[in-house]
């Protein structure tokens, strides 16, 4: 019974923690970009990296100051943003989704390769770039913190409250947004664009502006991540964490200003959950070692994460707090 | 010239743990990995700092290659392990064959060796080959591959109009089936492939009865359709770690050929044979496509669905079809790639980005075009090397289909109507 409350305390900080923003922060791009206007972004996670990366390389290794990285990793976004919705967003839907899968794994691939050493230090990684960041937090960084029950180092405090100032921010910046014109019109782009053309709308200009905002805000995720986690390596920006940040937003309700911040909790405190569960069980015998060993329980979560997807989108493609005549999504 | 080609090599020295495993073992804890850096021309690579993490990428420890270039690093316990060499410590000259890291496992009490392969260039120091016919003949061979497992996909986009991003995780089920049926049951590799073949159908088909007709039928939408082929790409492919392990395998079979010379290139009667394979099944998919009552039926559907039901074709059926179809080709597809790589969980999913860029070269739900752009994209990739290292040459892949794209979206056999 202590290890379940145990394994709920370290679920529960995970539910509020960093990894929680760096999810909330990619789904609300996905939001923008898939639920109102209907693109299917698939490489979001490039974009978290080229923001991790963005901090990482400018303060690590050009020695910038942190904030000139801030900026260098959100133009990166841009840049990525406008190279890929420049050939495909004329096209149909799935074309986009191919290309930015791509570019993701491309991008991955290059960061971690041995030419790109000197800029990326490889599949080592960059650390040390944070300690700019966590030494303007207003308390002591080296002390720990005792919060809702768990237990946080001052560092991890300070990153995690910043992250959720970014996230009510960017909720508040969506929530403007859907209720302007601009809302309306991409939110009718994802309904019917010849209907929006004929009404003398550039959708294409409307699309390139939803795919740069999630794409930013992708990349602000990335660096809420990379500076929480105080290093950035190239394999922490694995494909699968883009299905993640889409499975929190449809689990959470897409095309609602808070369904992808609740999903994102919800989700990181189901993995976490799951996986303190599972290795306390596999720990004291419940599940014999054979079955499922200790080193497998790394993967059991996007096995759930995958199935939960499928799940969702077949019964209950709404989410939570979803309209489900607003997600019946199809490309054209 | 044979010997020439490839002289890497990493010795491993499991057999220095053999000597004293009664220690070790009364112990109870002394799990080590251990290995050595040299290649022919370098000799012994010394102060090389080696990096062991857990597949969750905790560090366990490192250690420094000694003079005779070898490394030993002390574990925790038995399980899984990463060994990396870090990428820039190499000497000049020498570089990984393929990566720069291992996972291996380790059970209780045992030293285990670790490979990590390293080529030091002398393969293009002498012999008869030159190395873009040998980069063109590989890259042929790599093409028709991705060309296989590609078609399935092509002609389940043109028949359903679903993008199967779980296609690549057919690639794998076909190369774990016929690795466990050929290691785990001692079956020859033509069986176990032609099982795996068989297998790859069943699945095909059950995704088709299973997920995919239900779906269409509660009229679910292309772009839920999309994510959902992901979320069971996600599910599968973990689900294929889980059960199969992080490590890579060779089949039991056909191991450790050497190359045969050619004149202006070499390559493995395995290399040769599986290029051989792939060329006549192609053929016969082609012969089949053309002449068939059930091939002309796909390419009715594929070209227009209405029309083709209206026409009495039963739509249903050519589907299921074509996802058996598919689901084979992809599964020895699988095999072939297993043969001359290894067989990895995620041998599929990489494979995926590539067939997508061929199919989107050809023109996405043409049978043909998936044929000749992944043959392109193929020979595309391995020349690449020319020019870029080639721990990049998948991103050279990557940024064609990036390319493609921009420039002529419809791909080379496509029609324009079908990019919206």
């Amino acid at each position: 019974m202590a290890e379940l409350l145990d394994a709920l305390a370290v679920a529960l900080k995970a539910g509020i923690g960093f990894q929680a923003v760096f999810f909330a922060l990619l789904a609300i791009g996905l939001n923008i970009q898939f639920a109102y206007t209907g693109l299917l972004n698939f490489g979001q996670i490039a974009f978290a990296m080229l923001g991790g990366y963005g901090i990482a390389i400018s303060v690590a290794q050009w020695g910038l100051p942190f904030w000139v990285g801030v900026l260098i990793g959100i133009a990166a976004a841009v840049l990525l943003a406008l190279l890929l919705g420049i050939p495909t967003l004329r096209l149909r839907a799935d074309y986009l989704a191919i290309a930015t899968i791509a570019a993701a794994e491309g991008l991955r691939l290059t960061f971690r390769s041995v030419s790109a050493t000197p800029i990326t230090a490889g599949t080592r990684g960059l650390s040390g770039f944070s300690d700019p960041f966590v030494a303007l937090a207003p308390w002591d960084t080296a002390r720990r913190y005792s919060l809702l029950g768990t237990r946080w180092s001052g560092a991890d405090l300070w990153v995690t409250l910043v992250g959720w100032i970014l996230v009510a921010l960017a909720c508040l910046l969506v929530w403007l947004l859907v209720r302007s014109p601009w809302g309306r019109v991409v939110k009718s782009i994802r309904e019917d664009e010849d209907a929006v053309r004929a009404l003398g709308k550039n959708v294409y200009v409307y699309k390139m502006q939803a795919l740069v905002l999630g794409g930013v805000l992708g990349a602000l995720g990335g660096m809420v991540y990379a500076v929480g986690t105080a290093s950035a390596t190239p394999d922490q920006y694995q494909n699968a964490n883009t299905f993640l940040a889409y499975a929190a937003l449809i689990l959470g309700g897409a095309a609602r200003v808070l369904g992808p911040v609740i999903g994102a909790m919800l989700l990181y405190f189901i993995i976490q959950f799951a996986d303190t569960g599972l290795r306390t069980l596999i720990g004291n015998g419940v599940i014999p070692e054979d079955l499922l060993s200790a080193t497998d329980v790394a993967q059991i979560r996007f096995m759930i994460i995958g199935l939960g997807l499928i799940l969702l989108l077949i019964f209950r493609p709404q989410g939570i707090f979803g309209d489900r005549r607003e997600v019946m999504l199809d490309a054209r | 010239m044979i010997a020439l080609r490839l002289l890497l090599v990493a010795l491993f020295t499991a057999g220095l743990a053999a000597l004293s495993p009664g220690v070790a073992s009364a112990e109870g804890g002394a799990e080590q990995v251990s290995g050595t850096l040299r290649t022919s021309l370098s000799g012994p690579i010394e102060g090389v700092e080696v990096v062991v993490t857990t597949p969750d990428g905790d560090e366990v420890g490192t250690a420094e290659t000694d003079e005779n270039g070898r490394f030993v690093v002390d574990l925790p316990g038995p399980g899984e392990y990463t060994v990396t060499v870090p990428e820039d410590s190499l000497p000049e000259g020498v570089e990984f064959n393929s990566g720069n890291s291992r996972t291996v496992t380790v059970d209780p009490g045992r030293n285990q060796g670790v490979i990590i392969g390293l080529d030091d260039g002398s393969r293009n120091a002498g012999g008869g080959t030159i190395r873009w016919v040998e980069l063109l003949v590989s890259g042929l061979r790599f093409g028709l591959l991705i060309a296989m497992a590609a078609i399935g996909l092509s002609l389940i986009f043109g028949t359903t109009g679903l993008v199967n991003f779980a296609h690549g995780e057919l690639v794998t089920i076909g190369a774990i089936v016929a690795w466990f049926i050929n290691v785990g049951g001692g079956v020859p590799l033509i069986a176990a492939a032609l099982l795996a073949m068989l297998v790859g159908a069943g699945i095909g088909a059950l995704n088709e009865v299973g997920l995919w007709r239900p779906l269409r039928g509660r009229g679910t939408g292309l772009v839920a359709a999309l994510v959902i082929s992901i979320a069971l790409s996600l599910l599968l492919r973990y689900l294929y770690q889980v059960v199969y392990g992080g490590r890579s395998n060779a089949y039991a079979d056909y191991r450790g050929q050497r190359t045969v010379d050619y004149g202006a290139f070499s390559m493995t009667n395995k290399d040769l044979t599986s290029m051989v394979v792939a060329l006549v099944v192609l053929v016969l998919v082609a012969v089949m496509l053309q002449r068939t009552t059930i091939g002309k039926a796909m390419r009715a559907v594929s070209d227009n669905r209405d029309l083709a039901a209206s026409s009495g074709i039963d739509v249903n059926r050519v589907i299921l079809v074509v996802w058996m179809v598919g689901g084979a080709l992809a599964a020895l597809g699988g095999v072939l790639l297993g043969l001359s790589d290894e067989v990895q969980w995620d041998m599929g999913f990489r494979l995926l980005l590539l067939m997508f860029a061929g199919v989107t070269l050809g023109g996405l739900g043409t049978a043909y075009g998936a044929l000749v752009g992944s043959i392109v994209v193929g020979v595309f990739v391995q020349m690449s090397t020319l020019v870029i290292p080639n721990d990049m040459k998948y991103v050279g892949g990557l940024l064609l289909l990036i390319v493609i794209l921009i420039v002529r979206p419809q791909g080379i056999l496509g029609s324009r109507a079908r990019i919206g």
